[in-house]
């Protein structure tokens, strides 16, 4: 006695959440049966698990034909096939396009191409995201990125636009298509400890500060190109650390203003040179596409680490970038004081974010 | 030159690529209606073309219009090759053509493809210019209304019901051409799925023509189905019921609305007022009664009725009666002479309506069906035998592929219907419907309905003025009882049944167990709730051809009825109710087994005496084990009955004799079942089942029939908390629908794997398909909780050998739980009156003589127990005597062709109900409204919390699909289950361009699939129909035009 065929099909298309999870989340129809049964579903009207089976594979056939208008989300919305209430279109798509915080990380600042795409499955083993579910984020990552590729104006809004998402949602994916766009490196051992949310803040910083529609907003690629003008510019910030006097000049207006604010005030003092280099030896850098690839790693390195080898707390970085920063207008001979904010103004904030306690 | 047809082709939109280099089409469009063709230019390299024609006009007759489609094909140009077609889309311009409905249609539609599907999409505007036309002997009847609805549609009223249309028409079937040989399956699709339109089109309009001839101006209950009848054909044919309609002014609708009327709504309160009203006609009624009926003399009228050469079994409604009170006597004389008058004109006084105008329906006699077996004949095989068939079906001088065969065939059935319908006492049909099953070169033709008297005022000229005057031919009996009351003469009798006094009214004699065909009417009186109650059975037969087939067929039919008919009456008593509403009985027939299921609604009829037990009893006693068994039985009966009970709130009041002071007759209930079978009406048989004067419908341990019958009663589990079922429009008791529905469709087909199966475990197998249906449905619908399932059904078919395939369509209503008494009874009100569209005075009417019984006994005293009350069947005799009957059929073998069955229940009691359905207005939530209308779909006839204010014409279409990637497509069920969708898109989005926003009163009345995994192939079919309408929230005054309105429906909709 073998069901040949078993369809249901709702005027208003049924689909359950839960269900819907387990489907982006890769399981087979009869994983997603057990994990439903242990969740307790037997329970709900007297189902048993023929009634589960069918009721999942229904689910998934709706799911699998509507894959195709969630690809381009702005066709759901007009497509007569499916009736559904608009609240739920937001929820398929919202949900759809979402992703898993381990699996991002995994990808984030790689190239999206094929090369990557093979990679999958070890990155599913590592991080425990089934591999279908891996290839449809990847997948959404690529196809977001390709969309917004060729589109003026600003990258979260084109995101949001496109693709119907929710403002958090368009921003983490103008986060993964920028970090994509640049390649930074994220994947070194010294970088694990940073989350995607610290990333994608910093992500945020960067568009929002350091790229061209930062100044301009009608160019092409506005969001997702570092202003190379600005970048030029930050060469001239190297006279903060080879101006001899200059360097003292700043060092002992910090350490007035942070005197008997903080316990590490002489960890401060002593390493004050050497932070400053840092900071101003990765501005003057950025030039380079290599550098610009390990901005996130220098940071650590040049600045992170020595801090937290001295237990510098949050509240002490904190205190000592925002007297570094303003200390620096005070310099009678730095005339470099816009770029030096637009340059710190984003350090400080990244810095803040990776600096975890 | 009577129309002027102009079309015009805006846009296209998702668009498939066409030309894999560039992933781009280059589109044009040809629109075509009858012989004229025109194209747009090309739209290069788009998905998303915008050609923005001219006003493409078409001068056609009127008659032209009717008949056909105006077909839109979208094609890619190729400069090279042959230009690559993407897709058509059939519009039914019928909606255009009649003043009332849509004016214009314009809209998206989706683009089909036989063998892709849905392609993309197209908008389109289109518009008729009629010119009037004088003609007297014109072909056309544009302008008459059809409506898929079985009660007259809201905002209307019937001025007059003139009676029964019906139509066929007979084509070859394209699919078995010689040309298809030859072309592709996509040009044999094309030409089947035109081919069928037109025919739709051609049937409308000459029963449109039929209906202007009887004087009439609307078709109501129009049913119109596809015989697939292979080689030798394809049948459409159409079945409807002739009105009058009038439209409400939308002022009186606004009356209807504020009168307060309180009528039903008092009978859902006790007040004690009414038992001091209606105690005296208790009194009334008493004196007179008792005598039971002789069975003799009903079955020789039966006999004197019978004049088909064919077993003919008849299922009373059990039990004995006694005579009728007398003051109504005359009455119903004069009455009935009347009525006979105005029906006896008519060649078939058959109604297919399922509910009804208050005050038409005055009694109801019971189910009356007729069966018949036929050969289908061989066009292109003549050696093969026509004549061999012709001679055995005595159907001399005809060809097969005219209709006029098809014509007697269904003559013959409808006038055994009539004649059942006259033993019954009754001069009319109503609920009335027909259907096939074809199996190779077998065809079982059905037709059942439910035996009725009419009120004449309806069936007359100008009836519904001067509806005071007449009132005194009306049957006094209360609307909420009345129907229950017998039609036959009581002391006459067609058949033995017991009769007792009307619990409601206690002047009219009433059957104890009523099964009908129609709705449950909206002023009937119930106790409790309903629910679905199903017969299932599986038969073996052997693989035969031809003639013998036929005979094999005809002689397992009546078993198979009788069956269905025992095991509903189990089940009706397993769950105490005493009638049946919407029985509806399929039986389908496939090459080696035949399917019988029946669905209807139970109900416990407060107007009918409390259903007895059912009583287990085994054949040899002292068996100890025996007896414990049998006492484990019982006991699990007993236990089940009383949980239905208590589930579906059935708690008739206690009558007491000495308290009512009326002579209640001791309760003695018999099951008699009878049948004759005769080709003149001499011969009789008949079967007295009963095992003497058992007062429980005793079942016998012994028979293993009975072993397995008790074991299907048990089986059915009752839907779990939250859930009701019914496959009637409303379930009684249930008022406060919110505006949330969800209508689906859902297909099972299961493959029997074992060869060698017996009768028993195929019915087990049948059974628990379709309890898992059912059961996955409430898993489904558990969001929507409370609610109901209405309108539930199911479609049997055997597709292939060793297939069973269970088609069911049905809606989801929610309703409030919470929702206070008192709105209730207020919303009652309001909503009766409302949805009746019936004139005031009769309502007031009807709810002077109302009274609920538990007010009218209460202050009774409970001294006086109603007993248990049983029939019986003896399943041994039957065994014998079917065995002696079954060699009386064989002998006569070569001349039976055809099993027809009349079933008859008797029922009475009466008491009023509350027969309001208020609905909820709950404001709905709006969320963001889409460019997509929602467009709601419903197989009832209305949607709960909001008014039809516009019917725009009928919807009737015809789908086919096909795929030679049947894998890739996610096997059968992936096919089907996007073919599905797509229809629905496709029924929606056509409602949405005639500027409907709901389809009422959807069927999908045939869903034919072929599967060949093997080939990697597959095939299906798919016809469905309803009304579009524009409806509005029952609050609004406009039609919700704007988006945020439609929004708001539809988010509710889909919220729950």
């Amino acid at each position: 006695m073998a069901v040949e065929l078993d369809v249901f099909v709702g005027n208003t298309t049924i689909m359950d959440e839960e269900v819907y999870q387990l489907w982006l989340d890769g399981y087979t129809v009869n994983d997603a049966v057990k994990v439903r049964m242990a969740g307790g579903m037997l329970d709900e009207c007297e189902a048993n698990q023929d009634v589960l089976l069918s009721d999942t594979m229904d689910q998934y056939r709706t799911f699998q034909m509507c894959e195709r208008l969630l690809q381009s989300p702005a066709k759901l919305a007009n497509q007569l096939l499916f009736q559904i209430p608009p609240h739920r279109q937001t929820m398929l798509i919202e949900r759809y396009y979402a992703f898993d915080d381990v699996f991002v990380r995994e990808v984030l600042g790689k190239k999206l191409s094929k090369g990557t795409k093979k990679d999958l499955d070890d990155i599913g083993a590592k991080t425990g995201v089934t591999l279908k579910s891996c290839r449809r984020q990847f997948d959404n990552f690529k196809r977001v990125f390709k969309v917004v590729e060729e589109l003026k104006g600003p990258l979260v809004e084109n995101i949001r636009q496109h693709f119907l998402l929710s403002d958090k949602l368009a921003r983490d994916y103008a986060a993964i298509v920028f970090f994509a766009n640049n390649r930074f490196e994220t994947g070194k051992k010294k970088l694990q400890y940073l989350t995607f949310q610290d990333f994608a803040f910093c992500a945020g910083q960067l568009i929002n500060n350091w790229t061209v529609g930062a100044v301009d907003n009608t160019v092409e690629d506005m969001d997702v190109d570092l202003d190379k003008e600005f970048l030029q510019e930050l060469k001239e910030l190297k006279i903060l650390i080879t101006d001899k006097d200059l360097l003292d000049q700043h060092k002992s207006l910090v350490c007035t203003a942070l005197r008997g604010k903080t316990k590490a005030f002489a960890e401060m003092e002593a390493n004050f040179k050497n932070l400053s280099r840092g900071l101003v030896n990765i501005a003057t850098k950025l030039t380079n596409t290599k550098d610009v690839r390990d901005f996130f790693i220098d940071l650590v390195e040049k600045f992170i680490e020595p801090c937290r080898s001295d237990r510098w707390t949050s509240a002490d970085i904190k205190l000592y970038l925002t007297h570094y920063t303003n200390s620096a207008h005070i310099l009678d001979s730095f005339k470099h004081q816009a770029v030096w904010d637009r340059y710190m103004g984003v350090i400080k904030s990244c810095i803040y974010k990776m600096y975890h306690d | 030159m009577p129309g002027k047809l102009k079309a015009k082709i805006v846009a296209g939109r998702h668009l498939p690529v066409m030309d894999r280099a560039s992933d781009l089409t280059d589109a044009f469009v040809e629109v075509k209606f009858g012989n004229t063709t025109f194209k747009t230019d090309v739209f290069p390299k788009s998905l998303n073309p915008q050609w923005n024609s001219e006003w493409f006009k078409f001068e056609v007759d009127d008659e032209d219009l009717q008949d056909e489609p105006l077909q839109i094909t979208v094609l890619d140009h190729d400069t090279y090759s042959a230009n690559d077609a993407i897709g058509k889309v059939y519009i039914d311009i019928d909606p255009l053509l009649c003043t009332e409905a849509a004016s214009i249609i314009s809209g998206w539609f989706p683009i089909y493809d036989t063998i892709h599907g849905i392609r993309g999409e197209i908008n389109v505007l289109v518009k008729v210019e009629l010119f009037n036309d004088l003609n007297r002997f014109r072909q056309s009847s544009c302008g008459v209304k059809f409506f898929c609805t079985t009660s007259i549609p809201r905002g209307y009223r019937a001025a007059m019901v003139h009676g029964f249309v019906e139509e066929l028409v007979v084509n070859e079937d394209p699919e078995y051409q010689w040309i298809d040989r030859i072309r592709t399956p996509r040009a044999s699709n094309e030409a089947r799925q035109r081919l069928i339109s037109l025919m739709s089109g051609e049937l409308q309009r000459k029963i449109g023509l039929k209906v202007l001839e009887m004087g009439g101006n609307a078709v109501v209950g129009y049913l119109q189905c596809f015989d697939l009848e292979g080689e030798s054909g394809l049948v459409v044919r159409a079945i409807g019921t002739a009105c009058t309609l009038e439209k409400q002014s939308s002022g009186s609708l606004v009356n209807t609305h504020t009168h307060p009327n309180t009528a039903p709504a008092s009978n859902a309160c006790n007040s004690p007022s009414k038992d001091g009203k209606e105690s005296p006609l208790a009194h009334g009624c008493r004196s007179t009664h008792n005598s039971p009926v002789h069975s003799a003399c009903s079955s020789q009228r039966l006999s004197q009725n019978f004049s088909v050469s064919v077993p003919t079994l008849i299922f009373t409604g059990m039990g004995s009666g006694g005579s009728a009170g007398k003051e109504a006597g005359p009455l119903k004389t004069l009455l009935r002479q009347q009525t006979q008058t105005a029906l006896e004109q008519r060649e078939f006084p058959f109604f297919t309506l399922t509910s009804f105008p208050p005050g038409f329906l005055v009694h109801v006699g019971g189910v009356v069906s007729a069966r018949s077996v036929k050969l289908l004949d061989r066009i292109h095989n003549p050696a093969l035998g026509n004549t061999r068939s012709y001679k055995l079906l005595d159907w001399n001088s005809v060809t097969a592929d005219e209709p006029e065969t098809r014509d007697a065939w269904w003559e013959e059935i409808r006038q055994e219907i009539k004649s059942h319908a006259k033993a019954l006492g009754c001069h009319a049909v109503v609920g009335y419907s027909e259907n096939t099953s074809i199996c190779e070169e077998v065809c079982i033709l059905s037709a059942s309905g439910t035996a009725a008297i009419l009120n004449p005022r309806y069936m007359r000229e100008g009836c519904l003025d001067i509806g005071s005057t007449d009132q005194r031919f009306d049957d006094p009996s209360p609307p909420s009882c009345g129907f229950c009351h017998i039609p036959y003469d009581e002391l006459n009798m067609p058949f033995p049944a017991q009769l007792t006094y009307c619990y409601n009214c206690r002047r009219q004699k009433v059957p104890d167990v009523l099964f009908t065909t129609i709705d449950l009417p909206a002023e009937a009186a119930v106790t409790g709730k309903g629910c679905l109650i199903q017969a299932r059975l599986c038969r073996l037969k052997k693989k035969a051809q031809g003639e013998v087939n036929a005979t094999a067929i005809s002689n397992l039919l009546p078993f198979m009825e009788y069956e269905l008919h025992t095991q509903l009456m189990n089940k009706l008593k397993l769950r105490s109710m005493n009638a049946l509403f919407g029985l509806h009985i399929q039986i389908s027939v496939g090459e080696n087994m035949l399917l019988g299921l029946a669905s209807a609604t139970g109900v416990y009829l407060t107007a009918l005496p409390a259903p007895g037990g059912i009583q287990i009893a085994g054949k040899t006693s002292g068996d100890l084990n025996n007896e414990q068994h049998i006492q484990a039985i019982q006991k699990r009966i007993n236990d089940t009955i009383a949980k239905n009970k208590e589930l579906y709130q059935i708690n008739p009041p206690e009558l007491t004799e000495e308290g009512v002071g009326s002579p209640i007759p001791e309760p003695r209930h018999r099951s008699r079942l009878f049948r004759s079978h005769s080709e003149s009406s001499d011969e009789v048989s008949e079967l007295d089942l009963s095992h003497g004067k058992k007062d429980a419908f005793v079942l016998e341990i012994d028979d293993t029939d009975a072993v397995e019958d008790i074991h299907s009663l048990l089986i059915d589990a009752s839907p779990p908390t939250g859930f009701y079922t019914c496959n009637t429009e409303t379930m009684p008791g249930i008022y406060n629908w919110t505006t949330a529905v969800q209508m689906f469709t859902s297909v099972r087909v299961l493959r029997l794997s074992n060869a060698n199966l017996s009768n028993q475990s195929l019915n087990k197998i049948f059974t628990d398909l379709c309890e898992n249906l059912l059961k996955s449905f409430y898993f489904k619908l558990r969001s929507n909780i409370p609610c109901c399932l209405c309108h539930l059904n199911f479609t049997v078919a055997v597709p292939e050998e060793e297939l069973i395939q269970v088609s069911v369509t049905a809606v989801a209503m929610t309703f409030d739980k919470d929702q206070t008494q008192e709105r209730f009874i207020t919303k009652g009100g309001i909503e009766t009156e409302e949805q009746l569209q019936f004139p005031l005075e009769l309502c007031a009417d009807s709810s002077s003589t109302n009274a609920q019984p538990s007010s009218k006994f209460s202050g009774v005293p409970e001294n006086t127990i109603v007993s248990p009350r049983a029939a019986s069947v003896d399943y041994g005799s039957f065994a014998d005597r079917c065995s002696t009957w079954l060699e009386l059929l064989r002998l006569k073998a070569h001349t039976i062709r055809r099993g027809s069955v009349k079933t008859i229940s008797s029922l009475e009691h009466c008491s009023p109900l509350t027969e309001g359905r208020p609905r909820s207005l709950r404001s709905s939530r709006s969320f963001g409204g889409s460019s997509v209308t929602m467009v709601k779909m419903t197989p009832l006839s209305f949607l709960p919390g909001t008014r039809i204010i516009k019917y725009l014409g009928i919807i009737n279409m015809f789908f086919i699909r096909e795929t030679t990637s049947l894998r890739e497509e996610g096997g059968v069920s992936g096919f089907l289950h996007s073919f599905i969708a797509e229809v629905f898109a496709m029924v929606r989005a056509h409602v949405a361009a005639l500027g409907g926003n709901a389809v009422v009163s959807y069927s999908m009345k045939d869903c034919v699939l072929m599967e060949n995994p093997n080939k990697n192939q597959a095939q299906c079919l798919i016809n469905v129909s309803g009304d579009a309408v524009i409806c509005v929230r029952e609050t609004d005054q406009e039609p919700m035009t704007s988006m945020t309105n439609i929004g708001q429906t539809c988010a509710a909709d889909g919220a729950t």
